[in-house]
């Protein structure tokens, strides 16, 4: 096992400085920053050629990629246009996406299995009809119609939220735009539960079990259910990164200050600073995601080992 | 199938049980409209650090305008420049200039407004070393090539032309004659700053002090900045609410969302995919006023193509071609108003807005628009490829407009297109490069009210924002006769004159006037917008 985990670690090393590698060109591609910086006027050149020094865009690219990661090696992710240090504003974006991912993980957790199980158990019957009819609505609808919907109706029309969220971003505030945020994920987690608990359910080790006369509760959650959500955990595990780099849509209909609004904010001003100290923090958060659960495939299933 | 039917209720049971406590737990933010009389506004980040000479949008110019004030103030209704800190202004030459500043101004922090306040900020705006984006401004004063040269180091820290005369006051050299320097005053940049600023910089940036109705209670940089009044305040202007919360909004969707639902005051930039519905949503608490912007198509003059002896009639031609009323109606539902000179209506009558100064060539005229491109010699390369940058400020709906509107006159579909660039930064460096081969949108926002303001930056040879790179030695000839002129009015008589230059030669097609636009809610009165679209915010009253 901790040999296993070793190799994984190392793996990460490559993808690590291939993917930063990958965005610092993409995002340098996109031409200078300084000219975008003075409104539809001409930058004074002078004051521009001493912008570019600053930040050091007048060196060639190789050259500022290995600056930028050595500085990133000693926790300095460079500084934003508007004189913040990108470490500050990760301080503020990142709370502020975690407690909304966790909110929309939650959701998928709680109501998708347990959706999942329940139509799993009851294939063909009405409920699963209804419900594999609701998913199908929810997966085929675009996350900002669903915001935007549940803005309007929820905050405008019937006042029980506030369409925006606060600067704080507290649980409570979070818990429409995670579910708007979860809504598409959850409708495949129903699905995939639902698919592998009725495959499961016809296994003889659920024969055996319902045979010895176990109590029906325990043959679902300890037999079934723990054999059936290896593909769920998968799912749930790379949603994760997808759901902390994929908020941009949710944040700005909700006005959520997280990753989401950094990165838009970055990207729009041609931050490269801020576009890439943000993206390499979500590669890391993917490749541990990936690395847990990859792990929990043991716990879940006994049969699989590492060495 | 109980139990499921079950299980689905306790589901939508919990969801809205969830629902019901944000909203119990949401209501934390200030007092709103009521009792404390907080104007919540909607905000956006400040691209730039907070400092008046690095301040040049309008999400920062909101801050500056509620924190400080300068020598000189522009009337948010006429754009006038009037006194504020300025006790007078005296030249006999239009060079030299001295500055006598009132006395009994104070900073929020108790110190003294001197004539050594001014100095200090100026020279600390003008001085390469840090990187102000405004620094332009001081270009006017005597020894600022030294402070800031094209290339190289700066010589100097101190603006030579500047000199503390005493406590109250202090007098400016100019290089060169500029008689309405002085309603230059009452930008941002001219701002005084207090000893705080130099002292303790990092500290003063994340809480700015200035000298204006009212002060920073708390900033939180990205998400939301508290401003109060400040009681003490020695000015006529004081605020007339307890204070402002400006709350950053990632979408002006959202805010507008916000301002319906009643959890915001004031949103001074109304989504155009909601101006259609504005008027009914907010029952009328709608502003559309002028702003100093104008929108023109310029030509790129170095290019030979475009730069022939007959030329003028084809731009001419292709002005005339440009249904502007139309345009501004449908696209822009009326938030444009359709140009008929190359300044501002914010500039008024005195200032040198002359409505109609563009005359004929400026009327929709589709036969006499064919006529005159056809003896101007045809389009260059037989087709108008107009160039703009598609990331920001759909541009791309009036662009197609505008084709669409030449194609009819022309009588030939082929006749424009548009020419998008990906990013706004990539559009600029195609300019800059002289890189463009048609015409390209060109967007002028006024750094101070002045008629100079849109001519001389725009049109001069060589001049910073002379994007198209016109030049006419007549047109530079009446500028400087202009600036030279100690009369205010008789200056701008010259400076009209000049721009009957740039109407002659068509250097620019001026296309429309753009406004700026606020939506308010009904616990807010007396809302305006001043010229320069920011909202005057202590003049708002909270009911």
């Amino acid at each position: 096992m901790g040999r296993y985990v070793i190799r994984r670690l190392l793996q990460m090393i490559p993808v690590f400085f291939g993917a930063t590698l990958l965005i610092f060109l993409m995002v340098n591609v996109m031409g200078d920053p300084i000219a975008g910086l003075c409104g539809d006027k001409q930058c004074d050149p002078a004051t521009a050629a001493q912008l570019e020094k600053e930040f050091g865009l007048d060196k060639p690219v190789w050259q500022q990629y290995l600056t930028y990661m050595g500085n990133v090696f000693t926790g300095d992710f460079g500084t934003a246009f508007n004189g913040q240090k990108v470490t500050e504003l990760m301080a503020a974006a990142f709370p502020v996406t975690i407690r909304l991912t966790i909110v929309a993980i939650l959701f998928e957790i709680v109501i998708g299995i347990s959706l999942g199980v329940v139509t799993g158990l009851r294939r063909g019957r009405p409920v699963d009809t209804s419900v594999l009819l609701l998913t199908l609505v929810v997966i085929s609808v675009p996350t900002f119609v669903t915001g935007l919907l549940l803005q309007l109706l929820l905050g405008v029309e019937w006042g029980i939220i506030k369409p925006a969220v606060s600067t704080e971003a507290t649980f409570s505030e979070l818990i429409v735009p995670g579910l708007v945020l979860a809504s598409v994920s959850l409708a495949y987690v129903t699905r995939l539960t639902r698919t592998s608990i009725a495959e499961n359910r016809r296994a003889d080790y659920v024969r055996t079990a319902i045979a010895k006369g176990l109590p029906r509760r325990r043959v679902i959650v300890r037999h079934l259910l723990r054999n059936s959500l290896i593909p769920v955990v998968t799912f749930i595990g790379t949603d994760i990164g997808a759901l902390m780099g994929g908020a941009i849509v949710t944040e700005r209909i909700f006005n959520i200050h997280g990753v989401g609004y950094q990165l838009y904010q970055g990207i729009v001003r041609q931050n490269t600073q801020t576009v890439v100290g943000f993206v390499t923090v979500l590669v890391l958060v993917f490749l541990a995601a990936n690395l847990i659960v990859d792990l929990l495939y043991a716990v879940l299933d006994p049969r699989i080992r590492y060495a | 199938m109980r139990g499921a039917t079950h299980a689905k209720w306790a589901v939508c049971a919990v969801a809205v049980a969830l629902a019901a406590t944000a909203c119990g737990g949401g209501s934390n933010s200030g007092g709103g409209g009521n009792g404390s009389g907080i104007v919540r506004s909607s905000w956006g980040d400040p691209q730039n650090p907070l400092e008046p000479a690095n301040t040049n949008e309008v999400q920062g110019g909101k801050v500056m305008d509620m924190l400080f004030r300068g020598l000189k103030r522009y009337n948010s209704k006429t754009g006038a420049a009037e006194d504020m800190l300025a006790d007078k202004i005296e030249t006999t030459d239009s060079i030299n200039f001295k500055i006598t500043v009132k006395d009994g101004w104070t900073f929020s922090n108790g110190e003294k407004v001197t004539a050594q306040s001014f100095v200090d900020a100026w020279n600390y705006g003008a001085d390469l070393r840090n990187n102000q984006k405004n620094a332009y401004f001081f270009g006017q004063i005597d020894g600022y090539d030294k402070v800031h040269p094209d290339s190289g180091t700066p010589s100097a820290t101190n603006l030579s032309g500047l000199k503390v005369t005493g406590p109250l006051t202090f007098s400016v050299k100019l290089n060169q004659k500029f008689s309405l320097w002085p309603d230059t005053l009452g930008y941002a940049a001219f701002a005084p700053l207090p000893k705080a600023f130099f002292d303790n910089h990092s500290a003063w940036v994340s809480k700015p002090v200035g000298n204006g109705p009212y002060t920073i209670e708390n900033y939180t940089k990205g998400s939301q900045m508290s401003l109060r009044k400040w009681d003490a305040y020695p000015g006529t202007d004081k605020a007339q609410n307890g204070g402002v919360d400006l709350k950053v909004y990632t979408d002006n969707n959202t805010a507008y969302t916000d301002l319906t639902a009643g959890n915001l005051d004031l949103v001074d930039d109304v989504p155009a995919s909601q101006l259609k519905n504005v008027k009914a949503d907010l029952s009328g608490r709608y502003i559309n006023t002028p702003a100093g912007i104008i929108q023109t198509l310029a030509f790129p003059f170095y290019d030979p193509a475009w730069n022939k002896a007959d030329s003028d009639k084809v731009r001419k031609g292709l002005s005339m071609a440009i249904n502007r009323k139309q345009i501004t109606e449908t696209i822009f539902q009326k938030t444009r108003t359709p140009a008929s000179d190359w300044t501002s209506p914010v500039l008024g009558k005195d200032g040198g807005f002359q409505d109609g100064l563009c005359g004929d060539s400026c009327d929709y005229n589709p036969t006499e628009a064919k006529k005159l491109v056809q003896e101007g010699g045809g389009i260059p390369g037989g087709q108008v490829r107009i160039g703009y940058n598609a990331d920001t400020g759909s541009h791309k709906e009036w662009v197609d407009a505008v084709c669409n509107s030449i194609n009819n006159a022309l009588g030939n579909d082929k006749a424009c297109v548009g020419l998008p660039t990906g990013t706004f930064a990539d559009f600029r460096n195609k300019i800059t490069q002289k890189k463009m081969t048609g015409p390209f949108r060109a967007g002028w926002q006024m750094d101070y009210p002045l008629i100079q303001n849109f001519l001389q930056p725009l049109y001069y040879t060589n001049a910073s924002s002379n994007d198209g790179k016109w030049s006419n030695k007549q047109f530079d000839k009446l500028v400087d006769q202009a600036n030279a002129e100690s009369d205010r009015a008789k200056a701008v008589k010259i400076f009209q004159q000049a721009e009957g230059v740039v109407r002659d030669n068509m250097a620019a097609i001026p296309l429309w006037y753009q406004n700026g636009s606020a939506g308010y809610s009904d616990k807010v009165s007396n809302v305006a917008l001043n010229p320069f679209s920011v909202p005057v915010y202590n003049e708002i009253k909270v009911s």
